[in-house]
């Protein structure tokens, strides 16, 4: 079992998002030790990138912020260092397939393996082209992440049956960012996943008050959010760790009413 | 392997949200490529409409003057809407037309496609935003006003370079959000599969003609072929009827900026890496780690920082060959061909003549060459003046 499980062992996960060096690596060490202390199951680490596509304007600007400072997928597994040092907390990364590739998977996975990052969620990389890094993922013991969106229908079988870890729902259509309503049929849609696969089901995007998490709770494993926190630590920047560690606990204890 | 490759390069690297619809997309291109009736509206319409077959015109001033091969240009130039990007255009719009849709999006670097897509989109019936990088809309005023004279509506892009690539980003954007009425009419030969075919196959017109005339006017093959590259829409049209042609040389021209040797330069297939992005895998400018790179050149339609995943093959295999020009060099030809012959060619297209003009002089006079003469250079003409430091607001 790898320790992503543990992150749905108990009850419904919380699950954080934030961007590696945002506002700088040092912060990004002691927010995520701060979520976990403050209820956090999984922390999703984003490996910034230049141009990502799939993310709302809040999460393109901490990319913004983080690249300025030149963050580089070396200080990413250098956060994942200092994490491990003190905790247990699964780890994931979300990174947009290049920078990825222009490490090398080999050497990319090799180092995820060593440094203790459980799983990687690839945005920009379907079920068709899983083939690029699920065998070396594999030997590496890390998780690849499946998506499953809205709109995937016939296709949900195909990708929950190679699935590992858990399967990121995608609440909405549209990129990352917060809603004030999530309108899709989440219940259609994990009734129809939960038939194909015993794995956990996590809902992200648009996700973050406490109503919503408490919402999803009640029909999901677990609730994924990412552009709320990085909102907060936009906002208070250095001073974030207390505002984001009164956000998670909040949020996950909404999660399991 | 996933469809649509080219060797490694191709591929569908994009949201799962979009799987569905590419997919989808896919099989409409393929059945209504396939028929009759379809055919002959696309037809009528690139006849009667975009008025083809676009001329293939020997510039015979520029032969004399360069000493060399004969040179023709095929112009795309008079096409309606001004270059070559209508002829995709008319087929994607149609296409999401009879898909049932009922809004088109686009992205623009110049604005001829932005343009291309509102007008199609006029004459279509459809609603027509447009993502355009804010640099853009600035060096390129005057597309901005004619895509709002023609009914769409223009989004400056401020994220990331403010240039081509990040409206690529936003217009992908906006089709996550909206892909149960909307379309995104892919300007190049580049994105997820089918986007790089079905480009490529509208485009295909323009060597389908080009063959054909040069033949009936030299009675032979062409030695060379040269187009500008950015994406590759015009380069990929002018090459692809003459890919199984071993004798023809195929001849892409970079945008080499200010030079290879210095950061400023959109020379995807001189300068880059093989990489993934923007949907597929093919050759970006890229700097340590993988970041996509910032990218420049005088013209906005070159300005990406790689290249559809066929030339990416086109290269690997030795069928084609690519040549970075600079912005002196393209500007410099901008205002030879002006001269010359009369014609004032989009700044794009200047960087094909200028590397030409290189090659002509080294051929025998019996041996011919094709430009493609992708469009005119009236949106390009304020830009050029600025380069030369002529102020005409004065």
């Amino acid at each position: 079992m790898s320790k992503i499980a543990n992150a749905f062992k108990d009850d419904t996960a919380f699950i954080a998002f934030l961007t590696a060096g945002d506002p700088t690596i040092d912060k990004t060490v002691e927010f995520i030790l701060a979520m976990e202390e403050a209820g956090c199951d999984l922390v999703e680490i984003g490996i910034p990138f230049s141009d990502p596509m799939a993310e709302g304007v809040v999460i393109q600007d901490a990319n913004v912020r983080a690249l300025k400072h030149n963050t580089t997928t070396d200080d990413v597994f250098d956060i994942v260092r200092r994490v491990r040092e003190k905790s247990d907390i699964p780890l994931v990364f979300l990174t947009y397939i290049n920078p990825v590739f222009f490490y090398g998977y080999e050497k990319f996975f090799k180092r995820c393996a060593e440094l203790g990052v459980d799983g990687i969620i690839t945005p920009d990389v379907p079920f068709e082209e899983k083939g690029e890094i699920r065998d070396i993922a594999r030997e590496n013991g890390v998780d690849v992440i499946s998506l499953i969106a809205p709109t995937s229908k016939q296709r949900i079988q195909m990708i929950a049956n190679d699935a590992t870890g858990f399967i990121y729902v995608v609440s909405s259509l549209g990129v990352t960012g917060m809603r004030s309503e999530i309108k899709t049929d989440l219940n259609a849609i994990l009734s129809d996943i939960r038939e194909v696969t015993d794995l956990p089901l996590a809902v992200g995007f648009g996700i973050n008050t406490p109503e919503q998490a408490s919402q999803i709770g009640k029909i999901a494993d677990g609730v994924i959010v990412g552009s709320a926190i990085v909102k907060i630590i936009e906002k208070y920047g250095e001073d974030a760790t207390e505002h984001i560690s009164e956000y998670v606990s909040s949020m996950k204890k909404a999660a399991n009413e | 392997m996933s469809r649509g490759r080219y060797g490694q390069y191709g591929g569908q690297y994009i949201s799962e949200t979009l799987m569905n619809e590419l997919i989808y997309l896919e099989e409409q291109f393929n059945h209504y490529m396939n028929d009759p009736e379809f055919i002959e509206e696309l037809n009528t319409l690139l006849k009667e409409y975009a008025g083809r077959p676009s001329l293939l015109y020997y510039a015979k001033r520029m032969t004399e003057d360069l000493g060399g091969a004969k040179i023709y240009l095929k112009r795309e130039d008079l096409n309606h809407t001004g270059a070559h990007k209508i002829n995709n255009v008319l087929g994607q719009v149609l296409l999401a037309k009879k898909m049932g849709k009922t809004r088109v999006i686009a992205e623009t670097g110049a604005g001829q496609h932005g343009v291309a897509t509102a007008t199609a989109a006029a004459l279509l019936d459809m609603e027509c935003e447009v993502y355009m990088g804010e640099v853009d809309t600035k060096r390129q005023a005057l597309n901005v006003y004619r895509m709002e004279l023609l009914g769409a509506k223009v989004h400056p892009v401020k994220s990331g370079t403010k240039t081509l690539k990040d409206a690529v980003n936003d217009a992908f954007r906006d089709w996550i959000a909206r892909v149960h009425d909307t379309n995104y009419v892919i300007g190049s030969t580049m994105g997820p599969h089918p986007y790089p075919q079905m480009v490529r196959d509208f485009q295909a017109v323009i060597s389908k003609e080009a063959r054909q005339q040069i033949l009936d006017k030299e009675g032979k093959l062409p030695n060379a072929v040269i187009a500008c590259i950015g994406g590759g829409s015009n380069a990929m049209g002018a090459f692809y009827n003459f890919i199984d042609d071993e004798e023809v040389k195929l001849i892409g021209c970079e945008a080499g900026g200010k030079g290879i040797d210095t950061p400023y330069n959109a020379a995807a297939l001189t300068m880059g890496k093989v990489g993934i992005f923007h949907g597929m895998k093919s050759i970006f400018n890229q700097g340590d780690y993988g970041q996509i790179a910032p990218v420049y050149s005088v013209s906005a339609g070159l300005d990406y920082p790689g290249v559809g995943p066929e030339h990416a093959y086109l290269r690997d295999t030795g069928r084609a060959e690519y040549v970075p020009v600079t912005d002196e060099e393209a500007v410099n030809a901008f205002e030879y061909l002006s001269r010359m012959e009369g014609i004032i060619p989009a700044i794009e297209s200047a960087h094909a003549v200028a590397y030409a003009m290189k090659l002509a002089p080294t051929m025998n006079n019996d041996d011919v060459i094709i430009i493609c003469l992708s469009g005119r250079g009236d949106k390009d003409v304020r830009s050029i003046a600025e380069y030369r430091g002529v102020d005409l607001d004065e």
